[in-house]
């Protein structure tokens, strides 16, 4: 009973309160980059989910059944990025051949996940937090994708409405993005220390 | 870039530092630039980081140009990358250990920032070697500036001072707690000091540039 209630708080703690957008930055660029409209931002945000999850179960795997036992931890990050290129390329190709149109409306945004910092940070981070229990690890590499969906779900639901806005000249674009954005994470602080 | 892909070391000297400056004119590399820059000695510490790497991945990648498959490019750039990251990281655990325990995650994450694999594709894969350091330098440069800028101001509103180390503290604005009349803003070192502040630079620079032309 005490394990399940720790996968619960672990989950709203990362979706909420240690949001990987709000409070470590990361996945910043596609957070202001693909925002412009919703759906697009939606479509990002699951391929994102996704492939959090899946990379998330296997360095978790790779760490603790190989390079930790072997002493192999020097070679960390070269797996890890390696693994996060495989899974991307596998997702793709697995679409591709079975799922046609979901693939179709991905589009750009599955080979550009590799780039995407959420994924690469959560792996380091169950790493830094030393995570030792499997199914921890995939309920938080979930989370964080979550998180990150719900983010950019936000930020363009804000900035279509933002298209109507009288913006000074100078601000458009980017600068007022950035702006929402910081006025975002002070809405989200309001979560901070709601679990201890 | 310029457009027939050839470049001069001169132009890109002055691309990286000015003319296409990092972050402010491309939007690139904005992760580390908003979680490290909540002080002058991380952002510096991250910005030499990037150089060395930069100049390494761009040396490297110039030399396997001309052997590289087309759809294996990217996995390639990335390992290059993550190998010489390996190396920052292992330099900064053992000779700076705080500054390696305070940023922390963000120093294996230079693999994913877009800065250096944009520059393997756009300069370093077109190129030769000597044009390629030179630009790796130059977009080290601009980025480092960036992050010093930056976390210069989020340090001085934030505590009313620059220290760079426990000892060599450069006040500027004197703060209350010390006799002073600066109110600290403790603001500035969250991430919402980060956002605005970012938002803000580019708004002036934006403004700035608009006015030249």
């Amino acid at each position: 009973m005490d394990f399940a209630v720790n996968l619960m708080l672990g989950f709203v703690g990362i979706v909420l309160i240690n949001n990987f957008v709000f409070t470590k930055f990361l996945g910043t660029c596609p957070y202001l980059g693909v925002s412009g409209r919703l759906d697009m931002a939606f479509g990002m945000g699951l391929a994102v989910t996704f492939v959090t999850t899946l990379a998330g179960a296997l360095t978790w795997l790779i760490d603790n059944l190989f390079l930790i036992p072997y002493h192999l931890e020097i070679t960390r990050y070269v797996c890890y990025i390696l693994v996060i290129a495989g899974a991307v390329q596998l997702v793709e190709m697995y679409l591709k051949k079975f799922f046609p149109p979901l693939y179709e409306s991905f589009g750009i945004f599955l080979p550009l996940i590799t780039t995407n910092c959420v994924i690469l940070g959560l792996c380091l981070f169950l790493n830094l937090w030393e995570i030792r229990s499997f199914l921890m690890a995939v309920v938080l590499s979930f989370g964080a994708g979550m998180g990150f969906t719900m983010a950019i779900c936000i930020m363009a639901g804000i900035r279509e409405n933002l298209e109507m806005a009288d913006i000074p000249e100078c601000l458009k674009g980017a600068p007022i993005t950035l702006i929402t954005a910081g006025l975002l994470t002070l809405g989200f602080m309001g979560f901070a220390g709601m679990i201890k | 870039m310029s457009e027939n892909n050839e470049m001069t070391v001169g132009g890109a000297f002055l691309g990286g530092i000015w003319t296409e400056i990092p972050v402010l004119r491309l939007m690139l590399g904005l992760c580390p630039t908003l979680a490290v820059t909540t002080s002058v000695k991380s952002g510096l510490t991250m910005g030499l980081c990037v150089v060395f790497v930069l100049i390494c991945s761009n040396a490297v990648v110039s030399m396997m140009r001309n052997l590289l498959k087309p759809h294996l490019r990217i996995l390639m750039f990335t390992l290059t990358i993550a190998a010489f990251v390996t190396i920052a990281d292992m330099y900064l655990k053992a000779f700076q250990p705080e500054m390696s325990l305070k940023l922390g995650a963000y120093i294996p994450l230079i693999i994913v920032n877009c800065i250096i694999i944009a520059r393997a594709e756009a300069c370093a894969a077109k190129n030769g070697v000597l044009v390629s350091v030179v630009d790796g330098l130059a977009m080290g440069i601009g980025f480092t500036m960036v992050l010093c800028f930056l976390g210069a101001i989020r340090e001085v509103l934030a505590t009313g001072c620059i220290s760079f180390s426990d000892t060599a503290v450069l006040t500027i604005l004197n703060p209350v707690d010390k006799g002073g009349w600066f109110t600290p803003c403790t603001a500035m070192i969250m991430p919402v000091g980060a956002f605005v502040t970012l938002g803000l630079i580019l708004g002036a620079v934006n403004q700035l540039s608009r006015k030249k032309a």
